[in-house]
């Protein structure tokens, strides 16, 4: 049996655009007095979303709007979203630091959340002055954290340093000692933000397993906010998706992931069509088409191999000219980040370049795939750059018996070699 | 079913969170002792500045004020005098004036982790108790001097007995007023600018370098109409046994004192959930 830990009803949040400060008082007044006569707030404008790219018309917007959903007890809801999205603003509201504008949150259970690692450690003071002062503010008593004591330090591996003002530390050893306190919370409900994103990689699996640990062994609610997909499908039991502040998608962490990800970029090719003048670009370089298509056959797939082209114009003359092609995988594992020359001699030229890159066939895994583009000069300063230009999937083909995706960023044929001693 | 918890975009209006801010009294002693341990780090006096502070001030009100300006300090010996005020003006300012700006040194904090916010400025008041406690001990030991050098216009009285009252009401107005501009400097930051002034203003305004026995009787009535001035006057007439004394202008002070606390809380709960939006 199943019991809910949140309730999320119709939340909303509204932000203030631009500059707070001046006019705000007469502003405030005209506000205050439209509430008293029961009428909307006269700068809000409702149905405005949350979208970045196009400035709205009121100096108001709505960072959430309408919001349902509900978690139940001992689930891992991964929140995940572009930025902008809302994921912040929605965890900031669960944990009390705003007040939501509408709506209606209930929760069962008391509640802690990390959206920030080591708050209130001051350089000053000891590690251990330290380890007690984060905790109460993470709203642990003075004698939960002594029990805790031995095992925090533990997990932190700072024992010799733990009576050495925290200044002293490496950023590592503060990383680890401060994800150690909140690591040992005990809340029946655990919000974390991206703090998995810091300290190495080591660290980043121990983390990931101690999160692991409160949610199946103790039976607690997590909810985690990340851009880290294989995080979110390896930790979480649900995701949503949220889009331009509101609610987008909601559905186990594999359909959720999987709908953020298709709905993320669309084509596998990019082609301008028009003025030069008019392409992506800058003063330096203009981007006329850029496509990915398979090496052999008709459709890309583990075995086809891709071919990807690129044609831009180049202003910048007698320079040595490269661009750098950057794979992105979807659970944002740079697969590789390599660069062609250009021009190796200060020999640019004033004209329309078409660089073809070749990645050989059975080499990358299935999946979906980014890429980013970087030209530079001399291989130091940048002339442009462009993220998530196009996107392509590459579909998966059977391994022997196995027809599943196998794990991996890349699926190599690796020629073994047998021999029967 | 019942909720552990429930947020909504309005609170009550006097939601103190009492059982709340209870659980967090761990926290409130590790501000406190952080507030100490921090302060005087890396510098080579050390908690010695405790008692410095109050001593240059004196020995600058005495000169300023009782050598070049000749103020009358009501027949006490002038170190003596100016010591009282400073003591327990500087309970009242130092607590005002970090309180006022409670939101603003905090933000990084605020913005990242709940704890009732109320915390902050009781963990501010006590800190400045502790420091109040040991300047205090200098003045006494000040008193005692000129009062066992038999220095006949030095007359402590069973008044001290009320120097808990006096504090209450000096914290009270330290939090209150201090939580009103706080909650306000998280809009208008203007505010921070007229801050200092305005202690200090009303610093003239409260019989600290003073004696208000020494004023023309018609500013005497608007003096008094400040609630500090009983609070500092009926201090020094505890301990010295000179100074304007009655239980009615203590009763307005507490009164007046009442007042701005609450009114500081009800301010300080409402821009609390929001102030993040702001700041």
């Amino acid at each position: 049996m199943s019991e809910v830990a949140i309730k999320v009803e119709n939340l909303s949040k509204l932000y203030a655009l631009g500059q707070i400060g001046t006019g705000t008082i007469s502003r405030d007044l005209e506000r205050w007095y439209a509430r008293i006569r029961g009428k909307e707030d006269p700068y809000a404008k409702i149905g405005q979303t949350n979208d970045r790219t196009t400035k709205g018309s009121s100096d108001f917007v709505w960072s959430l709007r309408d919001i349902n959903f509900e978690v139940q007890k001992g689930e891992v809801l991964g929140i995940i979203g572009r930025n902008g999205a809302g994921k912040s603003t929605l965890l900031k509201i669960l944990s009390k630091i705003t007040s939501p504008t509408t709506g209606k949150i209930s929760i069962d259970g008391r509640i802690a959340s990390l959206l920030e690692v080591g708050t209130g450690f001051h350089p000053e003071m000891t590690g251990r002055e330290n380890i007690f002062m984060n905790g109460a503010i993470l709203g642990m008593r003075k004698y939960e954290i002594q029990r805790k004591f031995d095992e925090i330090v533990d997990f932190a591996g700072v024992a010799a340093y733990i009576d050495t003002p925290v200044k002293r530390y490496s950023s590592g050893m503060y990383v680890r000692l401060a994800f150690a306190v909140a690591a040992f919370l005990e809340p029946e409900i655990l919000i974390v933000d991206e703090v998995l994103a810091v300290g190495d990689a080591e660290f980043q699996k121990k983390c990931i397993g101690r999160m692991k640990d409160v949610s199946v062994n103790e039976g607690r609610t997590v909810l985690f906010v990340s851009h880290n997909m294989a995080a979110v499908k390896s930790l979480c039991t649900q995701g949503l998706v949220l889009k331009n502040g509101t609610f987008d998608f909601y559905g186990n962490q594999y359909q959720a992931v999987e709908h953020y990800q298709s709905s993320q970029i669309a084509s596998s090719s990019f082609i301008h069509e028009g003025d030069i003048e008019t392409a992506p670009g800058n003063q330096n370089i203009r981007m006329l088409r850029f496509q990915a298509k398979p090496l052999n056959g008709e459709a890309l797939s583990i075995s086809s191999g891709v071919q990807f082209e690129l044609e831009f114009f180049n202003y910048k003359e007698n320079i040595n000219l490269d661009v750098t092609f950057e794979l992105v995988n979807m659970d944002e594992v740079v697969v590789f980040h390599h660069g062609a020359f250009v021009s190796k001699d200060k020999d640019s030229k004033k004209t329309t370049y078409k660089i073809t890159g070749k990645l050989p066939p059975n080499f990358l895994n299935a999946g979906n795939y980014r890429f980013n583009l970087i030209f530079g000069e001399n291989q130091r300063f940048g002339l442009y750059s462009k993220n998530d230009i196009i996107q392509f999937e590459l579909t998966n083909e059977s391994f022997g018996t196995n027809s599943k995706t196998l794990p991996g960023v890349v699926r190599p044929q690796i020629p073994y070699e047998i021999i029967n001693l | 079913m019942s909720w552990t918890e429930v947020i909504e975009p309005k609170s009550k209006l006097f939601d103190l969170k009492f059982k709340e801010a209870w659980h967090y009294r761990d926290l409130l002693r590790m501000w406190v002792k952080r507030d100490f341990t921090a302060t005087y780090k890396q510098t080579i006096l050390g908690p010695i500045w405790f008692f410095l502070q109050p001593l240059l001030m004196t020995i600058m009100f005495t000169i300023v004020f009782g050598k070049f300006a000749k103020l009358s300090t009501d027949g006490l010996p002038q170190i003596l005098f100016y010591l009282a005020g400073v003591t327990i003006w500087n309970y009242f300012s130092e607590s005002f004036t970090k309180t006022a700006n409670v939101f603003k040194d905090n933000a990084s904090i605020f913005g990242k982790v709940y704890f009732p916010r109320i915390i902050m400025p009781l963990s501010i008041v006590t800190s400045n108790l502790i420091r109040f406690l040991i300047q205090f001990f200098l003045f006494i030991c000040f008193l005692c001097y000129y009062k066992f050098s038999g220095n006949p216009s030095v007359q402590p009285n069973l008044m001290i007995l009320i120097t808990p009252i006096l504090l209450v009401i000096m914290a009270g107005f330290a939090l209150g007023a201090g939580m009103i501009i706080s909650s306000m400097t998280t809009k208008y930051r203007d505010l921070t600018f007229l801050l200092t002034f305005g202690v200090q203003l009303l610093m003239y305004a409260t019989p600290v370098i003073y004696p208000i026995n020494s004023l023309p009787e018609k500013y005497k009535l608007y003096v008094m109409a400040n609630p500090i001035a009983p609070v500092v006057e009926t201090f020094r007439y505890a301990y010295l046994g000179t100074g304007a004394f009655s239980w009615g202008s203590l009763m307005y002070s507490f009164g007046a004192m009442i007042t701005i606390l609450f009114a500081g809380v009800f301010i300080f709960n409402k821009v609390e959930k929001n102030f993040m939006d702001t700041v």
